[in-house]
């Protein structure tokens, strides 16, 4: 808990260094404009990276998310405009029908879960591994979509008899975007569900060591599946957003390398690929340095070629960083340990 | 003649026991020396120093006649040692040739020479009488062959001595006899072999001499017209223990956890069928791999049962799940703490509250002081040695952290607690505190089924033992009808 603590302390003071480096050099930075525009970036962002987040605790991994963007937000167009969309086959006798927004809404949710809860049932009950069911999903769901749309992107227009959910999606409350907004909601109601609850407690347990929750009568096969199930979920919400974010999915390109952002933020932000380790405010600090090391490279005229390369670098400095430190504290213990 | 091999009054201790106390051993050309002794005698302590993977604190090593220190597995090959462990160390995704020559390839300008690798490969299997081509995957075999392959690699090494940690412990009848035919059949070329085996029957058949080990030490050798089944029995137990005085339990009531028939699967073909009244401390004795741990695994339900049923106060409980035995009233203290039976970097409280946590939550989320609180009043009740409830188990002694497993259970009223070698690894002062605890607990009605390797422990603690052996139990004592020799006899097998 404490090594958590220090690293959630470390990432912030990383941060803080990076912000204020950037407002030096240019206050446009600080510009409300890009503030508001980079929270609205947070905001979906970081409502995925939780997911993946809560995935990755549990030793998993989920490469899905990217494709399930495109495969969502075409699904989801497709189904709130009956008019200019010719549904592929077997799916023919949607020509012509649309579903009004809430239930559009609601089977593009149940969608992402459903495939959420596919790989939850490959892993646990066929004991697949979670790289290989979803790099499939990764693969699967971009050619799905391709397929669905015909190669075509598919937009929302003037978002006719949907004006609501578009002005939802798109708009703010006292001037702070939506999908920020609906982070702090996620996040509270998260870090309650992970630091507070029985869930989270036995979802730790698991992570840490998957034999000794089991036999302390854990269902770990069920925790493992739900992880997904809400990757798949939140991966769905964000999803929705991305689309009305750029008013039209684009079936190849939408959502390529973002499932890459939401492991990069969770493990910069304390979550272990091995496993029971990370925490809902390291996942949000991790996910906002992305974000902010993106911004950085176009308000500081850097090459926006090397856009990749500053986020690599910048991921490795930190966990090299944090290797280092635990690799110093190390040999202390393991002395204490033959003391005794 | 000098023996191939000689070890003089090898010492080697350990934190907190001494594994051999002065142990000879000579092994000579064309003789096959079975060792053996109880568990935790000291024989693969012995089998390490031969093969070079623990060095020795005092004594020596002679290597036909001349000292010499074994420092390694290398210097071990090199001088002709080779050892068979018990878990094989095949790999088995590489064919036999392959496995033969591992590490050793012969080669020719950078590449592996596969036609020698074969020929010699295919000569060595010849010797043994193995029917199978070099080219198999190891995977394709089984566990019989793949042991063969393990002996032809070490007679490729130019073995002279072959050291064998219980070899047979795996393999159906007909491959034993397979096993112990190629094994006469090295003695005949003069190979020296050390074989070490709980199987007294086979010992009978094969051995030239025994040498017995009791708590580390020489208890005594037997040549080949003496070797007998009761006179190694006799070898083996008989030293002076150190009686553990429990209080007899005082009121033992009716059968609380009935076990009707189980199969486990190691042992698929027998089946278990025991009681464990109210009130009494119920133990499975024998030896190390007579299914005792899986008998009580697949009890509490972490192992699958492939039949058989489980009642607990006349309610079947179903197996397969822990949560279902859990609830019902059944809690595992499992053999391995460390990796199963706590969660190491964590808390004392945490480890304690896992199994019972929505008993301290309201609307799923944990309610801090009341977990803390119950977990700190358990602690302090065991006694357990904690600087305070965070610290992590890691930290704590083997004792302490027993006792945290104990406490875990406790929280959850357990009707039956199934112990698994519950003082392995634990200190002599909290050894005594869990044996006062598991009398408290039986006494208050509780039901204790314990297993245990630690023939103090079965004697002084049990008020009924039921011994096994290969998967069956062999006879069920009373406490006033226990002597060690009894159970032995039980352990090894009566007819074999």
């Amino acid at each position: 808990m404490k090594a958590l603590l220090r690293k959630e302390t470390g990432l912030f003071v990383l941060l803080v260094v990076v912000c204020a480096y950037t407002a030096i050099r240019s206050p446009n930075f600080i510009s409300l404009a890009n503030i508001v525009n980079e929270s609205r970036l947070i905001g979906m962002y970081g409502i995925f990276s939780i997911g993946l987040g809560m995935v990755i605790i549990t030793g998993g991994i989920d490469l899905s998310v990217g494709s399930m963007f495109a495969l969502l937000g075409v699904v989801l167009a497709m189904l709130l405009n009956a008019a200019d969309n010719t549904w592929p086959w077997p799916f023919a006798w949607m020509n012509g029908r649309y579903l009004t927004w809430p239930f559009a809404v609601a089977a593009t949710i149940g969608l992402g879960s459903l495939l959420g809860a596919f790989h939850g049932f490959l892993i646990t009950r066929v004991k697949l591994q979670p790289f290989i069911v979803t790099l499939c999903g990764l693969l699967l769901y971009r050619g799905l979509a391709r397929y669905m749309a015909q190669d075509d992107d598919k937009g929302f227009h003037e978002a006719k008899g949907f004006e609501f959910l578009k002005n939802f999606a798109k708009g703010d409350v006292f001037g702070i975007p939506m999908p920020f907004v609906m982070l702090i909601v996620l996040s509270i109601v998260m870090w309650f569900v992970l630091h507070r609850s029985v869930y989270g407690r036995h979802l730790l347990a698991v992570g840490r060591n998957e034999e000794a929750a089991r036999y302390s009568g854990i269902n770990t096969k069920r925790i493992i599946a739900g992880t997904y199930i809400l990757s798949g979920f939140l991966a769905a919400i964000a999803g929705i957003l991305f689309a009305f974010d750029t008013n039209s999915v684009s079936p190849s390109m939408s959502g390529n390398f973002y499932e890459l952002y939401g492991i990069a933020a969770a493990v910069l932000g304390g979550c272990s690929l091995r496993g029971g380790e990370g925490s809902i405010v390291g996942i949000i600090l991790g996910t906002i340095l992305l974000q902010i090391l993106q911004n950085l490279v176009n308000i500081l005229h850097i090459p926006s070629s090397l856009n990749f390369a500053v986020m690599g670098a910048v991921i490795l400095l930190g966990v090299l960083a944090d290797q280092l430190l635990s690799n110093r504290r190390k040999p202390r213990t393991s002395v204490e340990a033959l003391k005794r | 003649m000098n023996p191939l091999v000689e070890v003089r009054g090898a010492v080697k201790r350990y934190p907190g026991v001494t594994a051999l106390g002065g142990v000879s051993l000579q092994i000579r050309s064309g003789e096959v020396v079975a060792i053996i002794g109880e568990n935790g005698a000291g024989k693969s302590t012995l089998m390490k120093i031969l093969g070079g993977l623990v060095l020795p604190d005092e004594g020596e090593i002679l290597v036909d006649g001349k000292p010499t220190i074994i420092d390694s597995v290398n210097k071990a090959t090199a001088l002709g040692i080779a050892l068979i462990h018990q878990e094989l160390n095949t790999l088995d995704n590489i064919d036999v040739a392959g496995n033969v020559f591992l590490g050793r390839e012969p080669s020719r300008f950078g590449l592996m020479d596969r036609a020698r690798m074969r020929s010699e490969a295919s000569a060595l299997l010849e010797r043994l009488g193995l029917p199978i081509s070099v080219d198999t995957p190891l995977d394709k075999l089984s566990l019989a062959q793949k042991q063969m392959v393990e002996i032809a690699k070490a007679l490729s090494q130019n073995a002279g001595v072959l050291i064998m940690d219980e070899p047979t412990s795996s393999l159906t009848l007909s491959e034993t006899d397979q096993l112990l035919r190629i094994v006469k059949d090295l003695r005949e070329r003069g190979v020296g072999i050390a074989y070490i085996s709980h199987r007294l029957g086979e010992v009978t058949q094969i051995a030239d001499r025994v040498v017995a080990l009791r708590d580390g030490k020489n208890a005594g050798d037997l040549a080949k017209d003496e070797i007998t089944h009761d006179n190694m029995v006799r070898l083996m137990v008989g030293r002076d223990l150190d009686r553990i005085h429990l209080p007899a339990a005082d009121s033992i009531g009716a059968d609380r956890l009935i076990v009707r028939k189980l199969r486990t699967q190691r042992y698929p073909d027998c089946e278990v069928s025991f009681e464990v009244k109210a009130g009494e401390i119920f133990c499975l004795a024998g030896l190390v791999g007579a299914g005792r741990s899986e008998v009580v695994q697949t009890v509490f339900g972490t192992d699958p049962a492939l039949g058989g049923d489980v009642t607990l106060d006349g309610v079947t409980v179903a197996l397969g799940r822990p949560k279902a035995a859990i609830a019902s009233g059944i809690c595992l203290v499992p053999e391995d703490r460390r990796s199963v039976g706590l969660i190491v970097d964590w808390s004392v409280k945490t480890n304690m509250t896992l199994p019972g946590l929505a008993k301290y939550a309201r609307g799923g989320l944990i309610d801090g002081k009341a977990e803390a609180e119950a977990a700190a009043a358990e602690s302090t009740a065991l006694g357990v040695k904690t600087p305070t409830i965070e610290a992590a188990v890691a930290n704590l002694s083997g004792g302490n952290q027993q006792k945290v497993v104990v406490g875990k259970w406790m929280l959850q009223d357990p009707k039956v607690l199934i112990m698994d070698e519950p003082t392995r690894g634990v200190d002599v002062g909290a050894k005594a505190e869990i044996y006062e605890l598991m009398r408290r607990l039986t006494s208050a009605g509780v039901a204790i089924l314990m297993v245990s390797s630690d023939m103090e422990e079965v004697l002084g603690v049990s008020d009924r033992v039921a011994v096994m052996h290969e998967g069956s139990i062999t006879g069920v004592l009373d406490n006033k009808d226990c002597s060690e020799e009894g159970i032995m006899r039980l352990a090894v097998g009566k007819g074999s």
